[in-house]
């Protein structure tokens, strides 16, 4: 009901039609004339208005009701959809590492700046020697988290970027969630573009199984 | 053979009576869904996928061969549904973590699977334990085969191994619902591939084939990984560079494929080679050595400049026919400008042989090529351990064979049990050393026609010939009667009683006889069996293409004259075609550009080959030269096509035509050379760039350009010398290396890990007191060198194996000129 109402909200772009939620601002004719610009100069200024705007600012200062984030002390709590800074997930059950080396990411990368090295481990399985991103180049556009077969590579919240050079590489390490976090379980689990949705059990075709 | 019309989906097409339908379709562009076919092997028949409808019945149109007027249509509501399901069975317990699988991107079984629109699995069976193995330079993943057997298909009719097999999968068997529920086709041919999986003829754990790798190439799925490649890379990231194997003169297409090297070093690497396998076939030295690159960090000023003085110094240029015709035409250009002596022992050999054998056949080069012995279906080799000189012959020798039904004769003195493996219909004759001319006089024996012939060889190959009269045991069939009692009605009194009745039967009985039969001479001169002749006739039933492969052994041969004048009298005279296999790379474009000489002068600057100055591009000379991969050029192969190859990855130093330039010739890049190759020799004024290098669909070749087949005035004078009863008899050993090793170049490549050594066959070694691994002393006439002994179980046999392919075994200083040598051999 409610992604009707908005819908029809949006897609009715007919002001007119729409009465009591719109109406239009009185503006005056502007002055053409020297002595009516010099008038409208006084009107403005000497109208008082500017002590109203101080007093605001006094009245919030008395009560201390400040809104001014102390930054870098102190910062604002970013979405779970926020994509910032990449971070490579640990599997909950085993706190083994969920990338497999597929080289998706690396493949839709649109700014070319995922790099990955693979080869076979002991264990005759897939192994990610070293992993790259050129963060001086990634443009956060999601789309390696949304790729990701394995919900692996998401974004954090981590925005802080500034570097003393354009190329900033980060590698696997950087990225893998460190294991005492894992441990303590407070791994975050990325909600954006390539996460599961709470509906995903119900699009899923089951495969037979002869068990 | 005639071309006939048929209408595929409302399309007129021309094609070959007789050609199937998928084939004919693939050619006019039309796409039928096929897994297990593979182009120039037999069908197979086990994925079904290119069912299609031929004049409203169901067919397959790998197997279904065109009529005039037939009607096709690929697709119909039974023949999507049966597709659909065949997808869906290919999806049962298929793993679907295609991330981690090397065949991701380039997977049919994925194609298929998005083409078919399989978004859900209505089949299921238990699966059964499917671990992977690693079965040497192969891995074989049993998870994720899907049974379509292209690699026991390729293996068999093209290469002629027969190292893989279907083996049983011990599964359960399918639900009895499925028989009626499924498609017809899809449950017949899941009920098949329920019951197998691939593993090795042998029964051994590791493959021990020729190891060429094909089987992996053709692998539709990620099933048959080559080792080396295992995680290394992912299909969609490597660029594909076309070119040309640089290792024989077989001049396969391939395709290097590279990517940069790791995150740490954007330098371009190879990480595998890659084939048009509907099309061409590689032996493992292309497939697994290229990279023989020589690496170089910045061009050495100072050895450039040692190396102009050298040139400047010296009266000869000595080198191996390892380069490429751009680089023997500035060879050439220098020579006719300095005067340099151009020495290459090889290449001289093979020109003077194409020289004598232009001197009856007229033409400048012999008449056939490989591609078109894969199509005879009767084929002889001679001169030439075929499977080592060049693999390409011998997948022509095994295709004819297996595909056309042919035959073939092996003529060679090394007792080869590949060879032997090819089949039944394989002949082999195992003659002395220095019998090859007894060789080819039997083959104008055999099959020349008598009546064309010079009337001299005709009257000299009677004189071999001899009526002789032998006792043959022989069964025929008697007719005899006898008596016997039967038990009888008797009608009068209706009582059983017995009576006697004549009966006449038909019994064998073994008769002896006298017959004078023909008795020739040569075929015991070249220790032919007695069944020779009986089992050749045999195999030449219903043969109507012969094609005749010439090898390197007779251009060495001291009557080498008189053996080029034999074959081309054969070519003449028998309905045989001839190819003949040029040494190394490229001697055929180096004998044909290079004017050579037999003689070495005072000073000698060596490329590729030790000097006084020597330029290598194996990395260990004065100065340093680009390989083969390194290199744009063209280069002749065998079918008697300019191939052009392009640099893989890149080089820092000098090349030759930096040197040419500094002593006065003019050419930006190598390749400006190309157009100016001589035409008199049948090379054309075409560019470089504007060379192609692919297939067609329907398998026509379009790399590089066909030599123009010069014709060459003759005297007229066709006479040919008898043979001598020279034979090389005691040790015996011969020049040869192993499969998958040509040159340093070969032995430079990390995955070819060949043993060099001397190499005895395991036979040998069991009658004889050496042991693997013993050092041993190679003493002929000529030389001798120390090396140890390696068991080499592609050969038989008494004869003892040199290779040349390791620079730190001189085998050439053993032999005078030709292949074989007796030798003594102690241990060290």
């Amino acid at each position: 009901m409610h992604n009707e109402h908005i819908q029809e909200h949006f897609n009715n772009r007919n002001v007119t039609e729409l009465d009591s939620n719109y109406y239009m601002v009185d503006i005056a004719a502007y002055p053409t004339d020297g002595w009516g610009k010099f008038k409208r100069v006084v009107k403005r200024s000497f109208r008082g208005e500017l002590f109203v705007g101080l007093w605001v600012v006094l009245r919030e200062m008395i009560k201390f009701d400040v809104h001014t984030i102390q930054y870098p002390a102190e910062k604002m709590p970013i979405g779970p959809r926020y994509r910032a800074v990449h971070e490579m997930k640990r599997l909950w059950e085993s706190d083994t590492e969920r990338c497999i080396g597929c080289g998706l990411c690396e493949k839709i990368c649109i700014s070319n700046c995922i790099r990955i090295d693979t080869k076979l481990d002991e264990n005759s399985r897939k192994e990610v020697t070293e992993y790259s991103i050129n963060l001086g180049r990634c443009i956060f556009c999601g789309y390696c988290a949304e790729v990701c077969p394995e919900l692996a590579i998401t974004h954090g919240g981590e925005y802080e970027n500034a570097s003393d050079q354009r190329e900033h590489f980060i590698m696997y390490q950087d990225m893998l969630t460190p294991l005492d976090k894992m441990k303590a379980g407070t791994q975050l689990e990325f909600e954006g573009f390539g996460a599961i949705t709470p509906h995903e059990d119900e699009r899923v075709k089951k495969t037979p199984l002869a068990y | 053979m005639s071309k006939i019309t048929i209408n595929i989906d409302g399309k007129e097409i021309e094609t070959q009576e007789g050609e199937y339908i998928l084939n004919a379709a693939r050619a006019n562009n039309i796409f039928i869904p096929a897994i297990c076919y593979l182009s120039r092997c037999s069908p197979t028949l086990a994925c079904r996928l290119c069912l299609v409808e031929a004049d409203g019945k169901q067919v397959y149109a790998c197997n279904a061969k065109s009529k005039e007027g037939m009607s096709v249509s690929t697709s119909s509501e039974n023949i999507i549904k049966e597709r659909r399901a065949i997808m869906e069975v290919y999806d049962v317990n298929h793993p679907l973590q295609c991330g981690v699988c090397d065949q991701s991107g380039e997977c049919e079984l994925q194609n298929y699977t998005l083409e078919m629109g399989v978004d859900a699995q209505h089949y299921a069976v238990k699966d059964v334990n499917r671990k992977d193995i690693d079965w040497g330079h192969i891995h074989y993943n049993p998870g994720l085969c899907i049974v379509c057997e292209r690699c026991v298909t390729a293996c068999k009719d093209m290469i002629g191994d027969n190292a893989l097999k279907t083996v049983a999968r011990g599964a359960d068997a399918l639900e009895a619902e499925y028989k009626e529920s499924m498609p017809k086709d899809a449950y017949a041919m899941w009920n098949k591939l329920n019951k197998s999986l691939i593993g090795l003829t042998s029964g051994e754990e590791m493959l021990d084939c020729t190891s060429c790798g094909e089987c992996a190439a053709v692998c539709p799925v990620g099933a048959l990984v080559d080792t080396h490649f295992i995680y290394s890379a992912n299909a969609w990231e490597l660029k594909q560079i076309p070119a040309t194997c640089g290792h024989c003169s077989a001049g396969c297409q391939i395709s290097y494929d590279v990517k940069h090297t790791s995150i740490d070093n954007t330098d371009e690497k190879i990480y595998r080679v890659m084939n048009e396998w509907n099309y061409v076939s590689l032996c493992g030295a292309g497939r697994y050595g290229f990279d023989y690159q020589n690496e170089v960090k910045s061009k050495d000023t100072a050895a450039f400049a040692k190396a102009l003085e050298a040139f400047k110094k010296a009266d000869t240029i000595k080198f191996t026919s390892t380069i490429t015709n751009e680089e023997a035409f500035v060879l050439q250009s220098l020579k006719e400008k300095f005067g340099y002596k151009l020495v290459n022992s090889e290449a001289k050999a093979f020109q003077t042989f194409l020289n004598d054998y232009s001197q009856i056949s007229g033409t400048k080069l012999y008449g056939y090529d490989l591609e078109a012995t894969h199509n005879a279906n009767f084929v002889i080799s001679v001169g030439t351990a075929i499977k080592s000189d060049n693999p390409n012959a011998r997948y022509a020798l095994n295709n004819s064979m297996t595909v056309n039904k042919g035959a073939g004769l092996y003529f060679h003195p090394v007792k080869d049990p590949v060879i032997e493996g090819l089949g039944k219909s394989i002949m082999t004759m195992y003659h002395a050393p220095l019998q090859e001319e007894a060789v080819l006089y039997l083959i104008l024996d055999l099959f020349a026609d008598k009546e064309r012939l010079p009337s001299d060889v005709v009257s000299y190959l009677a004189s071999f010939h001899s009526q002789k009269t032998v006792t043959v045991e022989e069964i025929i069939k008697e007719e005899i009667t006898e008596i016997v009692k039967v038990m009888k009605k008797n009608e009068e009194s209706g009582e059983e009683e017995e009576v006697e009745e004549e009966k006449k039967k038909m019994v064998p009985k073994k008769i002896t006889k006298e017959v004078i039969v023909d008795d020739n001479r040569l075929l015991a001169i070249l220790g032919a069996d007695e069944k020779f002749m009986e089992e050749l006739e045999k195999n030449l039933a219903k043969k109507d293409s012969f094609a005749l492969i010439a090898g390197p052994d007779l251009y060495t041969h001291p009557n080498s004259k008189n053996l080029a004048r034999l074959l081309a009298l054969i070519e003449k005279y028998s309905a045989f075609e001839l190819t003949m296999i040029p040494t190394l790379t490229n001697s055929l474009g180096v004998a044909l550009i290079c004017e050579l000489n037999d003689e070495a002068g005072s000073y000698t600057v060596g490329y590729n080959t030790k000097g006084d100055f020597t330029l290598s591009a194996l990395g260990d000379g004065d100065l340093d030269m680009p390989a083969i991969n390194q290199q744009e050029g063209t280069l002749t192969s065998i079918n008697k096509r300019v191939n052009p190859t392009n640099a893989a990855i890149g080089y820092k130093g000098y090349e030759l035509n930096d040197i040419a330039n500094e002593l006065g010739l003019k050419a930006d890049l190598v390749i400006d050379y190309t157009q100016m190759l001589p035409t008199s020799k049948g090379f054309k004024t075409k560019e470089f760039d504007s060379l192609p290098n692919r297939y067609d669909n329907d398998g026509t070749e379009h790399r590089g350009y066909l030599l123009d087949n010069v014709a060459v005035k003759t005297s007229g004078d066709k006479s040919v010398l008898k043979f001598g009863d020279e034979k090389l008899v005691g040790t015996l050993i011969y020049m040869a290396n192993p499969v998958r090793q040509f040159t340093p170049f070969t032995n430079k490549a990390t995955n070819l890990d060949e043993v060099s050594g001397v190499y005895m066959s395991e036979e040998f070694l069991s009658k004889s007191d050496f042991n693997e691994g013993d050092t041993v002393r190679v003493k002929s006439l000529s030389g001798e060198l120390v090396a140890n002994i390696v068991s080499d179980n592609k050969i038989s046999g008494d004869i003892v194996l040199l290779p040349t392919f390791d620079s730190k075994i001189n085998s050439e200083a053993l032999f005078s000129s030709y292949r074989f040598a007796t030798a003594s051999i102690e241990k060290v």
